[in-house]
Order: structure tokens, then C-alpha cells, then sequence
């Protein structure tokens, strides 16, 4: 026993080191597998406040290129708008969200206040959470194309599997003939992600535009993703592997929309019940 | 540890781990393959005669401090935790013939640029490689972990190398 004592006395040093280090694996670990909130995520009170003053700072630099974003996108909304709608202008400032009733999605605001592009697993953060309606699960889309999912929420803040992460995977089909496949990110640029299982006999070209399929209870359909940028078909392969060029700067990304399908909950049962059988 | 010695390594925690590193530094996009962690310059410039647990617990707070900000639990903290193990071993192997003075910090205003540049390459490298590793987790993408880790081996050199510059030319003109 002393013999014990002495060994560790000795061997202190290496012992705590040992103990340490295999408490950063299991956060390593466990991290990776379950996605749950986790204590050590920006999602936590301390690091969200600080990036958000940070974030708030450097949102004013970009100020003249959100509103340019937003009006544009203001002027494509108004033109699909049928002529004899008249908004009310109280309405605009009504922030309860209340969808109507014949909608199928509803759409969250929220600014982004931290992102990175360079790893292999990136994650946003956003100053919307619980209390904005906010849910582990929505999709997450900018004005100029799709930025990524929520994975987990707190009160105020939440955290965005980003589309440059190689975790994410998306149904995505080409605008213009409708083949569909999945879109994934292959970790070697910010502006260009993978669009695979386009079977061979499809007519793809270049330029044309990549969006959302719709098949997910995530997105809604005609999401742009990006455009194709060029494509290869592997000699003895029956599908395209297609390099999409993004269409959203993830460099530059400032405000965002969460987007729910309301009966996503019935779409997922209903499917669930099928795949039993 | 004097309070002395507390108040200036805590400014020093709050300027290269809080302000350089997850505020500034994390956020210039330097390209994909090239990523500094300058952060490891606080452990780096610790004094000599802290080793032991208090070195390992320092070098715990420091990664968890970083990962929340980068949202990866764990993997900075078991980069640095073994940063701060193999310390006490690579100041052993480079020490000067007579060995340190007592109660000096391993900083060029004490041991010299030239020493100094070692220093910090010995300890950015044994980091780098076992930090992007754990990151990466497989060896699918070796190729673009080895680019990442030497790409940013050297930018994160560089990076230290002038901070401290500057931190020691400061010294001076007081």
C-alpha cells in the first residue's frame, strides 16, 4: 500500500494529466455523438454576451450592405404580392409572428453574432432562442440562399449547424429539371459545396441554379443554394458529382430567418408510421 | 504566486486568450487551411517554476475558455492540457548551461529573441499537431490536416513573435 502512495506521489503530474485529458475527451466525445446543449457551447450566457457586444460592433460596418440586401429583397417580395393586397402598416410592427392560417411556414428574424468558415465543423450563433420561438431543428435561411439548421437553443441565444459543416447533409435538386439529390460540404472551400447522387442520364449545365427540394419537413422549397459550378461523372459511376458554387457569403453574414414548416410534427409521424411497415 | 504575479497574468489571460484570440484573431479569415491560436502564448510566457497542477488546471481553464468561444468543447482543452504537460520537459531540454535563474518567466526580455523563437517553435508545433489531430479525429483527411497544421503553425510563430515585439519594446522605452 505505501508502495502505492509513493508511486503516486511521484507520478502526480502524470496522473492529473491523465485525468484532465480524458475529461476533454469525454467532452470530445460525448459532444460529437449526442449534439445536446451542452455548459461548453456558445450558447451559454457568458460567451453569447460577449460576442454579441462584439458582434454589435462589427454589424455597424455592414449596416449599408444588410439594408441594400433587404430592400432588394423587399421589392422581389412586393412584385409576387397579388396588386389589390394593401398592407397595413401596423401589421409590420405586430412582432407576435401570427401566421395565417393557409401558410405553411413561419419565419423568425434573428441577427448573427458569431460564425467561422475555416474549420471542419462550423457553427453560427444567433441572439434569438427559446423566447423567440426559436426550436432546435428549424431551418436557417438568409436572403441570398440557405445558411443551416438549428442544433441547439437557450433562452436567448441559439447555435446553427452551419452548411460548411461537414456534419450537414441537405436534399437539394436542380431548378430547372427537377432531379434531386443530397448536397454536402467536402471541407476544402467556404464558397463551393458538393451536390452527389444526380443520376447521369440528367441534363445539367453550367450556371444553373441549385435549390431546396422541399422532401424535408425543413426547408421550404426553392431555397436558392448556389449554382453549378462544373460537374464530373466518375468513369463506371451512374451519378454526377457537382461542385455548387454558394450563393450566400458566409464571410459576410449578418441577418438571417428561422423557418419552421408548421405540420412538419404531422409529416414526421406520418412518414415514421409508413417506414414501420 | 504573489498578488502581484496575479494581477499581471490575469490581464495578460484577458488580453491574448479573451481579447487577441477570441475576439480578434478567430475572426480575420486567413484562408481555409491557415488558422492562428496565438492564445498558447499565455501558457508559454508563465513563470518557470510553475509546474505541477496548477500549470494543468491554468492550461484547463485557458482550452475551456476557448472552446466555448469556438464551439468545441474539448478539443482546445486537450490540446493545451498536453502543451502544459510536455512544458516543464521542453524548458528542461533547452535551458541555458547554468540552467534558469530562479523566478524568471521564459520572455526574450529575460532569455533572449533568439531563445525565445525556439521556444515558441518547439511548443506552437508539439500544439498544432496534436490540436488539428483531435479536431480532425480520423485520419480520412490526412492530407488537409498536415496543410492545416503546418500553414498554421507558422502564421500562429509569426503572430507571437511580433506580440511580443511589441510587449518588449514597450518594456524598454519605460
Amino acid at each position: 500500500m505505501g508502495e502505492v502512495i509513493r508511486f503516486i506521489q511521484k507520478q502526480k503530474f502524470l496522473l492529473f494529466f491523465l485525468i484532465f485529458e480524458s475529461f476533454s475527451f469525454y467532452l470530445i466525445v460525448n459532444y460529437n455523438q449526442t449534439q445536446k446543449e451542452t455548459f461548453f457551447s456558445s450558447s451559454n450566457r457568458f460567451a453569447a454576451t460577449v460576442l454579441e457586444i462584439s458582434g454589435n460592433t462589427r454589424g455597424y460596418f455592414f449596416l449599408k450592405k444588410a439594408n441594400d440586401e433587404l430592400s432588394r429583397e423587399n421589392a422581389y417580395l412586393k412584385t409576387l404580392l397579388p396588386e389589390q393586397s394593401v398592407i397595413n402598416i401596423d401589421d409590420l410592427f405586430d412582432f407576435s409572428y401570427e401566421t395565417p392560417e393557409n401558410s405553411n411556414y413561419t419565419y423568425i428574424p434573428a441577427k448573427v453574432i458569431n460564425n467561422s468558415i475555416n474549420k471542419s465543423n462550423n457553427y453560427i450563433t444567433l441572439n434569438s432562442g427559446e423566447n423567440h420561438n426559436v426550436k432546435a431543428g428549424m431551418g436557417v435561411i438568409s436572403p441570398r440562399g440557405l445558411v443551416g439548421i438549428v442544433s441547439n437553443v437557450s433562452s436567448h441565444y441559439a447555435t446553427v449547424l452551419s452548411l460548411l459543416n461537414t456534419k450537414f447533409r441537405v436534399s437539394a435538386k436542380l431548378r430547372d429539371s427537377d432531379y434531386f439529390g443530397s448536397l454536402s460540404w467536402d471541407g476544402k472551400s467556404y464558397r463551393q459545396v458538393v451536390l452527389s447522387e444526380i443520376p447521369a442520364h440528367a441534363p445539367v449545365h453550367i450556371g444553373e441554379a441549385v435549390v431546396t427540394s422541399g422532401y424535408s419537413a425543413i426547408f421550404p422549397e426553392g431555397i436558392l443554394i448556389g449554382i453549378v459550378e462544373n460537374f464530373i461523372i466518375e468513369e463506371g459511376e451512374g451519378f454526377y458529382t457537382i461542385k455548387v458554387k454558394l450563393s450566400v457569403d458566409f464571410k459576410n453574414l449578418n441577418y438571417v430567418t428561422t423557418v419552421e414548416k408548421i405540420t412538419a410534427d404531422e409529416q414526421h409521424e406520418l412518414e415514421n408510421i409508413t417506414y414501420e411497415y | 504566486m504573489n498578488i502581484n504575479y496575479l494581477s499581471k497574468y490575469l490581464f495578460s489571460f484577458i488580453l491574448y486568450v479573451l481579447l487577441f484570440q477570441a475576439l480578434i484573431i478567430s475572426n480575420i479569415n486567413f484562408g481555409v487551411y491557415i488558422t492562428p491560436y496565438i492564445y498558447i502564448l499565455f501558457i508559454l510566457i508563465l513563470p518557470i517554476e510553475i509546474a505541477g497542477i496548477l500549470l494543468l488546471l491554468l492550461c484547463l481553464l485557458t482550452g475551456l475558455t476557448i472552446d466555448m468561444f469556438q464551439n468545441s468543447p474539448g478539443v482546445h482543452a486537450s490540446a493545451t492540457l498536453f502543451l502544459g504537460f510536455m512544458r516543464p520537459f521542453i524548458l528542461k531540454s533547452i535551458a541555458p548551461r547554468d540552467g534558469f535563474e530562479p523566478g524568471i518567466s521564459p520572455t526574450p526580455a529575460y532569455l533572449g529573441f533568439a531563445w525565445f523563437f525556439k521556444y515558441v517553435i518547439i511548443c506552437t508545433i508539439l500544439h498544432h499537431i496534436f490540436l488539428f489531430m483531435v479536431e480532425a479525429f480520423s485520419f480520412v483527411n490526412i492530407g488537409n490536416t498536415l496543410i492545416n497544421m503546418v500553414l498554421s503553425s507558422i502564421a500562429t510563430v509569426c503572430f507571437i513573435m511580433i506580440i511580443r515585439l511589441f510587449a518588449s519594446s514597450n518594456k524598454k522605452r519605460k
